[in-house]
């Protein structure tokens, strides 16, 4: 057995291409003749749009083309979708208004794409995008979530600006637990909006073939299949079997780069109005800034009813869901389907109501971003189970532990419509608190406080659903698309191997995992893997890569595929050894006639498959295939998260001291990079807890648009993290027992340090708790106990 | 259009380019030397470090006019420079190879940058502490890895270049 398969810190096998500066993202392609498209975008929240001014432009050197919404119109393209129904209490369908590729009428929030010009040099393309002349007749704008339903109507015929009013849960039975409640705990939250910011900005290369009338689009992408579905059957830019997406390395994502977005779709075209001319997009940091779709922006408002010993009886909440200015490609299931769902945590709380309004707003679109609903619905619930053990004067360890559902209850049925498979709550709870000596925390806090610091402990238990899918539970709930994966395995004559998904890799490391699963599944050296993704001319149809899905979802229909290779195989192998199929093991490569060590490797099998000169009767030649799977379930990552922290009460600021992680992802292919993946969800769960946040000013304008405004985590702000994935207790929906980790650490983190902090200063400050917010809730709190 | 003359890893190059293209734009579009990336506008990311006569710089923040007449190393440059110190593991230069055996990198995006930036610390500083290691990266940003295992990746190298049996400890 290979010692580079399943569960070995294997190293990444794409990492020579990266750290030798041979990666090849999309602005790395450059083809022959390529013109380039640069974005006229609206310096208004909210404008009228009147003439612009495109035959000046036109004239300039270098232009090739200036095009608007007029334009697009005129060509029949659609409009940009929402793919997910989300039907609300009465029964009506979401208020999806149209989300043009260029305006037409209107601009809608600062950024939005009123022009696209395209000249030879991007220089070219630039001056005359500075030199095109708009006219805007500025409207009233609306920003905050909270004041939307009173805001300006931003798209005709929406009255208040709500897109859905949409529960969930038992409301009847919520209120009658709250009748019987000894205590209620009461909180209102804001989850703060943040720029998703892979480092990697968006980019697209569109080209249209005029001899064969194939269109190819390089492109940013998270899940190419997605793009060419929405492109084809929505937008109407080619058929889809004259449609090409390509998804080369991509520098991160974290969702912003599943959505399907107008410039990429607006290159392609170009390129075919140009005859053919290859044109070429790439957003510059501010322009991502505008135009990437955020995340978060939640208010809400919970309540949770206690009983006297201490029981969760129920929990209310209402929120309130900024959507933006149109409705992106997932934004209407991550407030609800993403949210709500995941109320009950790790609590066996038997009553759970929830509402949620959905507004658009003169902002950017907002969408799914790393968590994608279950890192608002997990601060919600770890925040408020915090401040019932501070008004209780409750161990907050103890109050979660009393509340866990119990190891032996699952698999287990939540008010809130999800059946949790496995899990062991308490043994996560319990290595946390050891492996950061949280018994100890009193003597370190009076060591601090002797140093005139105030120190803090908080506890975050989370809980994610991930894997997403199920196609048809999914369906019932509005999605537009199935949510299986696919996955193909294809040995050669030689024995070598290649393995095709429908997942894609923009740092997650799948060429090396999914290689190492086919180490382990049919004994061929990790090297003789090459693992194909991001090219819909290469791979079968997938689904694409988010939701921590590629290895719950994507690994296991590469494990099928395994399967069927084995079973194929072992006809063939038979054959060779004249034995009874019956009689033929499968094992580290080998297929061994049962008690005997008479054997054919399965490169001799993959040989005689190609070349079947020797080979049973009725069986087809070659050795490839392929599966689809749909799981009959999400899996459920959980964990337990403790930061220690210190704040300074001079300055408000606040110093991690120590953050630890244990997270149950069930069994792990490869600790290495899941640990790096709960490194970086750590790091941007504490960004949005302490730096980040995606500020507009009440005129609509991003006032945080550059890194010199967005506080973006740096090294110097976090320790060593000590994160542990050791055993878990392995995923009931797919035969690797796996969960998925990529969004864990940002899902559990914010409330972990936000607890923390409140455990050290005495009161909650709102995300990101900045030195300055810090620092006045200290002197608030000072004044009031001066004042007593 | 204004003549520029310059050395990039190793090799002469001369071109003819507007005043405002700036070293980054050289390096991409004119060299096709495309390791080194473009990640902001504001000269915060770090993903575009390149060396300018050995010494770490944005190259999105110099002109290609003001590097006339200097020595240019990039991602694509910087294994040879090992080479040329007898330093270089399988090809890599030690911080290259420590990027990898640390797992410093997820998409790779930053990491070209990451890496011209950690060369630089360690050629002034071979034994940096974690402290100073995280204070050297204000200027390079990565989302993906939350710097925990770019951090470890450079002590590491840090130790290989001295020859230290073991990297420093965690403070
Ligand atoms: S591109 Fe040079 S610092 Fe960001
Ligand atoms: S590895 Fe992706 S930004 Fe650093």
């Amino acid at each position: 057995m290979t010692d580079k398969g399943i569960g070995a810190r294997t190293l990444r096998k794409e990492d020579r291409r990266f750290i030798t500066g041979k990666g090849r993202y999309v602005d790395d392609i450059r083809m022959q003749g390529q013109a380039y498209a640069v974005f006229v975008r609206s310096p208004h929240a909210h404008a009228r749009i009147g003439a612009i001014g495109k035959d000046a432009v036109l004239g300039m050197p270098g232009v090739l083309g200036v095009f608007t919404g007029a334009d697009v119109q005129a060509d029949g393209l659609g409009s940009n979708v929402c793919g997910w129904n989300v039907v609300s209490k009465d029964g009506s369908g979401m208020n999806m208004a149209p989300y043009p590729l260029l305006c037409t009428d209107k601009a809608r929030y600062v950024g939005d794409r009123v022009a696209m010009v395209v000249a030879e040099t991007l220089d070219q393309a630039r001056d005359a995008a500075d030199a095109l002349e708009v006219d805007y007749e500025p409207l009233p704008a609306v920003v905050d979530v909270a004041k939307a339903q009173d805001g300006p109507v931003i798209h005709d015929g929406i009255a208040g600006n709500l897109i859905y009013d949409w529960e969930l849960g038992d409301k009847a039975a919520t209120e009658a637990a709250f009748q019987k409640a000894a205590h209620v705990t009461r909180i209102e939250l804001v989850n703060n909006r943040l720029a998703p910011n892979a480092l990697e900005p968006r980019a697209a290369l569109g080209h249209f073939d005029p001899g064969t009338e194939q269109h190819t689009l390089y492109v940013t992408s998270q899940n190419p299949h997605v793009h060419r579905l929405v492109m084809s059957a929505f937008i109407g830019i080619a058929p889809e079997h004259k449609l090409r997406v390509v998804a080369p390395d991509v520098g991160g994502g974290f969702g912003s780069k599943i959505f399907i977005y107008g410039e990429e779709c607006l290159v392609l075209w170009a390129s075919r109005k140009l005859d053919g001319v290859p044109v070429k997009w790439t957003a510059d940091r501010t322009e991502a800034f505008l135009s990437d779709a955020h995340g978060r922006d939640h208010v809400s408002k919970a309540e949770l009813a206690i009983d006297a010993d201490g029981d969760f009886l129920a929990l209310r909440v209402n929120t309130k869901a900024n959507l933006g200015a149109y409705m992106s490609t997932f934004s209407s299931c991550v407030p609800t389907y993403l949210y709500a769902t995941l109320l009950a945590g790790q609590y066996k709380t038997p009553a759970i109501y929830a509402d949620v309004q959905a507004y658009y707003t003169n902002t950017s679109p907002v969408d799914a971003y790393r968590g994608a609903g279950r890192p608002e619905a997990s601060f919600l619930i770890e925040t408020i189970v915090g401040q019932a053990a501070r008004e209780l004067g409750r161990d907050p360890a103890e109050l979660r532990r009393q509340n866990f559902i119990p190891k032996d209850a699952f698999p287990y049925q939540t008010p809130v419509a999800l059946t949790y498979d496995t899990g062991d709550y308490a043994a996560t709870l319990d290595r946390a608190l050891d492996l950061s000596d949280y018994k100890g925390f009193e003597a370190r806090k009076r060591e601090s406080a002797s140093r005139g610091k105030l120190r803090g402990i908080g506890l975050s238990c989370y809980i994610e659903a991930c894997g997403i899918a199920p196609s048809a539970v999914v369906g019932s709930l509005g999605a537009g698309v199935g949510l299986w994966e696919s996955g193909k395995v294809r040995f050669s004559h030689t024995g070598k191997v290649q393995v095709l998904t429908g997942t894609h890799s923009h740092g997650q490391g799948h060429e090396t995992s999914f290689s190492q699963l086919i180490a382990s599944k049919l004994g061929v050296p990790f090297e003789d893997v090459e693992v194909i993704h991001g090219d819909t001319e290469k791979t079968p149809v997938g689904m694409g890569t988010y939701g921590s899905r590629s290895l719950a979802v994507g690994g296991e229909a590469i494990a099928r595929s395994c399967d069927k290779i084995v079973a194929k195989g072992r006809k063939i192998a038979a054959h060779l050894l004249e034995a009874a199929e019956a009689d033929i093991e499968f094992k580290d490569g080998q297929f061994t006639v049962k008690g005997t060590d008479r054997a054919k490797s399965i490169g001799e099998v993959a040989f005689a498959a190609y070349v079947p000169h020797n080979y049973p009767e009725g069986v087809e030649p070659g050795l490839e295939e392929g599966a689809f799977f749909d799981p009959p379930n999400f899996t459920y990552p959980a964990g337990t998260y403790v930061c220690e922290l210190e704040v300074d009460p001079d300055t408000g600021t606040t110093e991690i001291l120590r953050f630890v992680a244990v997270d149950d992802f069930g069994n792990v292919v490869n600790p290495m990079i899941v640990e790096g993946q709960v490194h970086g969800g750590l790091m941007q769960g504490i960004g949005q807890a302490l730096l980040e946040g995606a500020v507009y000013d009440q005129s609509g304008q991003l006032v945080s648009a550059t890194y010199m405004d967005y506080a973006m985590p740096r090294a110097w702000d976090v320790p060593f993290f000590e994160v542990e994935t050791g055993q878990g207790t392995p995923a009931q929906a797919n035969s690797l027992g796996v969960k998925g980790c990529g969004e864990a650490g940002a899902i559990g983190a914010p409330a972990a340090v936000i607890n923390a902090l409140t455990d050290a200063i005495g009161v909650r400050v709102e995300m990101p708790a900045t030195p300055e917010k810090v620092w006045h809730a200290i002197q608030a709190t000072r004044h009031a106990q001066a004042a007593e | 259009m204004t003549h520029v003359s310059l050395k990039v890893n190793g090799r002469e190059v001369s071109r003819d380019v507007e005043p405002r293209t700036l070293l980054v734009e050289l390096l991409r579009r004119d060299l096709n030397l495309t390791g080194t990336h473009v990640g902001c506008d504001t000269s915060q990311c770090g993903c575009c470090v390149v060396h300018v006569d050995g010494v770490g710089t944005k190259s999105c923040t110099m002109l290609a006019v003001q590097a006339d007449g200097k020595a240019i190393t990039t991602i694509e440059g910087l294994a040879a420079v090992a080479e040329a110190d007898g330093r270089a593991e399988d090809g890599l230069h030690p911080v290259q190879a420590a990027f990898r055996q640390h797992h410093g990198l997820q998409c790779g995006f930053c990491t070209p940058g990451m890496i011209m930036s950690a060369a630089d610390l360690l050629s002034r500083n071979a034994d940096p502490t974690e402290h100073e290691v995280r204070e050297w990266l204000e200027g390079n940003l990565c989302r993906c890895t939350g710097y925990h295992n770019i951090v470890k990746a450079i002590m590491a190298a840090g130790a290989t270049m001295r020859g230290a049996a073991t990297p420093r400890a965690a403070e």
